[in-house]
């Protein structure tokens, strides 16, 4: 095993792109499970908003038209999540299933002819002297704008729920929706924009995915990393700031071991392969062991005002 | 203004009507979705629903391929819906569904080339105690320490995944194989080929275990028991504590069956239909059973037609790619549409519409 391969200036780098799509769609979630919904179609979502952002930006040869179709098309599929567990009140854990069977049905039919094609794909940006910095303007400083739109999402997202009038509405309906619907606010109104959002940024994350992280187009290209989103919300404890903390550690974990895969680490291939699902599910062994902090109090409960 | 009522009572004929609307409904979007991809929707519908029974050239090969498909579906999909009434949510069927082929295959393939006739059956236990104990991992964690099953099943299908790809080039090789990767080929080694029992009828071994479990399940479920405690924790938690029901040991059973239910699903394809343990030997029936378990409403005679109907849209789909062009990912989208169509109906059990202002509740 050859460890001096691995540049550690490229591996931060690298990590800081491996992170930037589940940081997204997790952002999405927690704010989604914030206002007490439970969406397990991070994943569909995601999927199809790398097949939509990858063909409207091959198409247009615009990749930031790209990511804003992706958004929409995130958005539009958390609608039909929304419509159906908000206004006919079906079950969130089947729905959000549904969610993720359909739009891996979709963007397999959506991507078809897109496959082997080249996108075009978003400039790294130049920041001045910050990206001439010797060490750290290549670590930190020299990424495209997307990876710095996340990391003021995030900042944005905890302003929001901890300091806007809001963001605490939001956390009300989501602790106790009875409670918010008597002092006269719309639950169902308030959850159906979380679920948007939601569903706009797993869109985002899905399409950096496809145009920047990879950048091509392959069939269920994901490969559960909506899931992770999912494990990364509960591991944060539904705080905006663990979720950073935890995309990244995440995005290490990726990064390492296809490193480690390319420079022959004498450790079994299937092993490295599997190991961020199996980290994911040590995260949340650990997690569960420590003790649930933080879960909205109605998550994935359904809301009838009559009743 | 239009609103939702809750009626006194479940209404039990309209949950009897639901899949049927939702199967309606369903190929009415469809026939649009195919419309828009530029084939003629009433010959697509008709493809998908209607020739692979009756169609002159193609039936005599896809009816039998009925119980094939339908087999491993319905299987997967009882052990299932008992978690799923219990509020036992494990979506991880399809890495227990690779695990139980793994194993059973393993467990044979120990003993090649012998031709005892203990083979099959050790082979079906094996297979049947690899998704057992890849079911018992989200029921432990979730028992001992309150991990949420649906992330770690999940996740243990990616496990599984990975497993299966090493295995099929490495362990479980074909060492005459030519260094191709895949194991031997179970359809040329009689003991332990799930051949067909009735020639023509699509009739494997697995089918007859699909048949025995819906049978299994109505038992437990209406008669028995256990059946009655699974569906008091899934409708009153606190009740069902009271009355005596161990949340934990609940949770340990139906992961556990739901496991070795779809383990055996697994073992009985690799030696059958499948023929061998290949890297993409698996086609996502672990999912596609989360819909039939809900469109047969998690009732075990349900699940019997939800099975043969969605097995009918995989050979209509391939029926319809080869005869109309169609894309194999718009019937995976049709499926999914089913299941979203059928959750959509489904509050009109429970509510009913209210026109107009009403008397205020």
């Amino acid at each position: 095993m050859d460890l001096s391969s691995i540049n550690p200036i490229l591996l931060v780098a690298s990590i800081m792109v491996s992170a930037t799509p589940i940081l997204f769609a997790a952002l999405g979630e927690l704010v989604v499970e914030k206002s007490g919904v439970l969406n397990l179609g991070v994943e569909g979502m995601m999927i199809t908003g790398a097949v939509v952002g990858f063909a409207i930006a091959v198409n247009t040869g615009s990749p930031l038209v790209g990511f804003v179709a992706a958004a929409v098309a995130g958005a539009a599929l958390s609608l039909a999540f929304g419509l159906l567990t908000q206004f006919l009140l079906s079950n969130q854990v089947a729905t959000g299933l549904g969610l993720t069977l359909v739009g891996l049905g979709l963007s397999s039919l959506i991507g078809k002819p897109y496959e082997g094609i080249k996108s075009p794909t978003l400039p790294k940006l130049n920041l001045g002297p910050l990206s001439d910095l010797p060490i750290v303007g290549r670590m930190l400083f020299s990424h495209d704008i997307m990876v710095y739109v996340s990391l003021a999402l995030v900042v944005a997202t905890w302003a929001f729920l901890k300091f806007t009038r809001a963001g605490l509405i939001l956390r009300a309906v989501g602790e106790s929706h009875d409670s918010a619907h008597a002092l006269g606010y719309k639950v169902v109104r308030i959850r159906l924009l979380a679920i948007l959002f939601g569903g706009a940024c797993a869109g985002l994350g899905g399409a950096y995915l496809s145009l920047v992280r990879v950048p091509q187009w392959t069939e269920g290209m994901t490969a559960g990393a909506g899931w992770i989103a999912l494990a990364l919300v509960v591991f944060a404890s539904w705080r905006a700031g663990r979720v950073l903390i935890g995309a990244y550690l995440f995005g290490g974990v990726t990064v390492l071991q296809l490193n480690l895969q390319a420079a022959g680490a004498d450790v079994p291939v299937a092993l490295l392969s599997a190991s961020p699902y199996l980290v994911t599910i040590l995260v949340l062994v650990v997690i569960s062991a420590v003790g649930k902090h933080g879960a909205p109090a109605s998550l994935g409960r359904p809301f009838h005002a009559a009743s | 203004m239009i609103r939702l009522e809750k009626r006194p009572q479940p209404s039990r004929l309209i949950s009897a009507l639901t899949p049927v609307i939702a199967v309606l409904l369903t190929m009415i979007v469809g026939g649009i979705l195919f419309a828009a991809l530029g084939a003629n929707p009433f010959e697509a519908i008709r493809t998908l629903f209607w020739d692979p029974l009756f169609h002159p050239q193609f039936a005599a090969y896809s009816r039998p391929q009925l119980l094939v498909k339908a087999g491993p579906l319905i299987l997967i999909a009882i052990g299932l819906s008992i978690g799923f009434r219990a509020g036992i949510w494990n979506i991880g069927a399809e890495g227990q569904y690779i695990m139980g082929a793994i194993c059973g295959a393993g467990a044979g393939l120990a003993f090649y080339p012998s031709e005892s006739p203990l083979i099959f059956p050790l082979m079906i236990l094996a297979g049947a105690l690899g998704g057992w104990a890849w079911g018992m991992i989200p029921a432990i964690l979730k028992t001992r320490l309150g991990t949420n099953e649906i992330l770690v099943s999940l996740m243990l299908v990616y496990v599984a995944e990975t497993l299966l790809g090493s295995v099929s080039t490495g362990l479980l090789r074909n060492p005459e194989g030519m260094g191709f990767p895949g194991s031997r080929n179970f359809k040329q080694w009689d003991a332990a080929h799930n051949a067909e029992i009735v020639s023509n009828t699509g009739a494997h071994w697995g089918v007859i275990a699909a048949f025995i479990a819906v049978i299994f399940a109505y038992v437990l479920l209406s008669r028995h028991i256990l059946g009655y405690q699974v569906r008091l924790t899934g409708e009153a938690p606190r009740a069902a504590r009271f009355s005596g029901v161990k949340p934990a040991r609940m949770v340990l059973f139906c992961l556990g069956l739901s496991g070795a239910l779809a383990g055996m699903a697994g073992m009985f394809e690799v030696t059958g239909p499948a023929g061998q343990i290949s890297i993409d030997f698996n086609s996502g029936y672990g999912f596609t059973a989360i819909i039939v378990a809900f469109l047969g409403r998690l009732n075990p005679i349900g699940i019997l037609l939800a099975g043969l109907l969605m097995a009918l849209t995989y050979i209509g789909g391939e029926l319809a790619q080869l005869m109309l062009g169609l894309p194999a990912a718009a019937i995976q989208l049709f499926q999914g549409m089913l299941l979203f169509f059928l959750l959509a109906m489904d509050v009109f059990t429970n509510f009913r519409i209210r026109i107009g202002q009403g008397a205020k509740a």
